[in-house]
């Protein structure tokens, strides 16, 4: 049966080796390839030039209507958090692709932190939700996660500070269980840990952090992962960070940093590194990420040439014993434009 | 209350219906509040009402009225 996305949800997410997994996917991505050739006239038109199953550029989505459904099966639209300047990507979902990108996150997330729902601190501001029609990355990623936690409480108010009465409520009532602290990474560190420091606060929280959205801010000042992780430690008590890298391109399908500190690929998704100006695969290097995804069948982001640059670290022999690619993420390549989450809300100041 | 009471208030509480539009015409996204946000609110209110917790798949497939009984009766609720 073609594109069965109920065995593909209910399969082993970490268990298939590199043989298996290329073997399973190599159907998928032909099945996809021709479903969107057939109903995506421009990207029929793109595959025509640059041949069957390219890696679309990502950029491509600003530019072109990108749509594999009829207008009127467009459930919801999400775009690129663009500022003014910037050209905004738009990603049209149905009802099916729109769930099956929130089972493939709540499965994905699951293998880290288990099923249970957890209580969730978003650190971010219930403001990024107000626009209801047109939803950001951020509010994306916010209402994704918020699916997968319970009792969603907001860490910020409207105008980014902390709402210290919020964060006594979430610490006291759930003192001694285990939470779940979602947010993106530029905002916890500069909204969070920072302005918990400032106050000489720490709360004393158990559980997990699961923080997405790149590092670009970051670098610029210097703090990496590891400083990273212990701001989060000394601000609210949690020790399992896990950092996740996605695209709203690509919404559901994320990677997520492991116990090792390696971003994993799954049953659903998968990288090739590719020299920036040959696109050809190599090993040992770094390069441009192409990032696969078998869950879109509403518009044909299966296949995507990332502006990232990525080395890829290794396959199905990670410590931490998930099978498939792992890999880490260097940043975006020099004459990007200017993206991402927390990155553009940075610009707004 | 009764159960059907309960989850009817909630709809109409969190989605700001009024209750001729409950019924089997009502869908995830058929009225302008039951969108992704509204979902999250009505989750939550259909939580706090029942006192129960749902499977993150169970909420995904919350895609209707209707739906949602069925969805409800595996927490042994009766509507």
């Amino acid at each position: 049966m073609k594109l069965d996305y109920d065995q593909l949800l209910s399969d082993d997410l970490f268990g298939h080796d590199v043989a298996q997994k290329d073997a399973i996917q190599r159907q998928w991505l032909e099945e996809l390839n021709e479903h969107h050739e057939a109903n995506c006239p421009p990207y029929a038109k793109l595959a025509n030039h640059l041949g069957h199953g390219f890696p679309l550029p990502v950029r491509l989505f600003k530019e072109f209507d990108l749509r594999s459904i009829g207008s009127d099966e467009v459930a919801k639209t999400m775009t690129s958090s663009g500022t003014t300047g910037q050209s905004v990507s738009r990603i049209y979902l149905d009802k099916s692709t729109s769930a099956r990108q929130t089972k493939a996150l709540a499965n994905t997330v699951a293998a880290y932190i288990g099923r249970k729902r957890l209580p969730l601190l978003v650190i971010d501001s219930k403001a990024v939700l107000k626009n209801r029609n047109m939803f950001s990355a951020r509010g994306a990623g916010i209402l994704g996660f918020s699916m997968l936690g319970r009792d969603v409480t907001y860490a910020l108010d409207e105008n980014m500070e902390l709402d210290l009465d919020a964060l006594e409520v979430f610490e006291q009532k759930y003192a001694g269980q285990q939470v779940l602290v979602f947010g993106f990474t530029y905002i916890i560190f500069s909204h969070f840990c920072l302005q918990l420091k400032k106050l000489k606060r720490h709360m004393a929280l158990d559980g997990y952090m699961i923080h997405g959205g790149g590092w670009k801010k970051l670098a610029e000042i210097a703090v990496d992962s590891n400083q990273f992780k212990a701001e989060v430690t000394d601000a609210c008590g949690i020790t399992h960070i896990h950092d996740y890298y996605g695209m709203v391109e690509q919404a559901g399908s994320i990677y997520m940093e492991c116990e090792c500190g390696n971003l994993h690929t799954s049953h659903y998704n998968n990288v090739r590194i590719v020299d920036p100006s040959t696109f050809v695969e190599v090993t040992g290097k770094p390069g441009l990420i192409v990032s696969i995804s078998l869950l879109p069948t509403s518009y044909p982001g299966h296949i995507l040439l990332t502006e990232d640059m990525g080395l890829l670290l290794g396959e199905d022999d990670c410590p931490c014993g998930r099978m498939g690619r792992y890999f880490s993420v260097l940043g975006r390549i020099p004459g990007a434009e200017l993206r991402g989450c927390s990155d553009t809300y940075e610009r707004k100041q | 209350m009764s159960h059907l009471t309960t989850y009817d208030k909630v709809f109409v509480d969190s989605l700001d219906l009024s209750s001729d539009q409950l019924g089997k015409e009502l869908q995830y996204q058929s009225v302008p509040n039951w969108d992704s946000v509204g979902h999250m609110q009505l989750i939550a209110g259909i939580e706090e009402a029942f006192d129960i917790m749902l499977d993150t798949d169970d909420i995904i497939d919350f895609s209707s009225y209707e739906v949602g009984k069925e969805i409800l009766s595996k927490y042994d609720i009766v509507i």
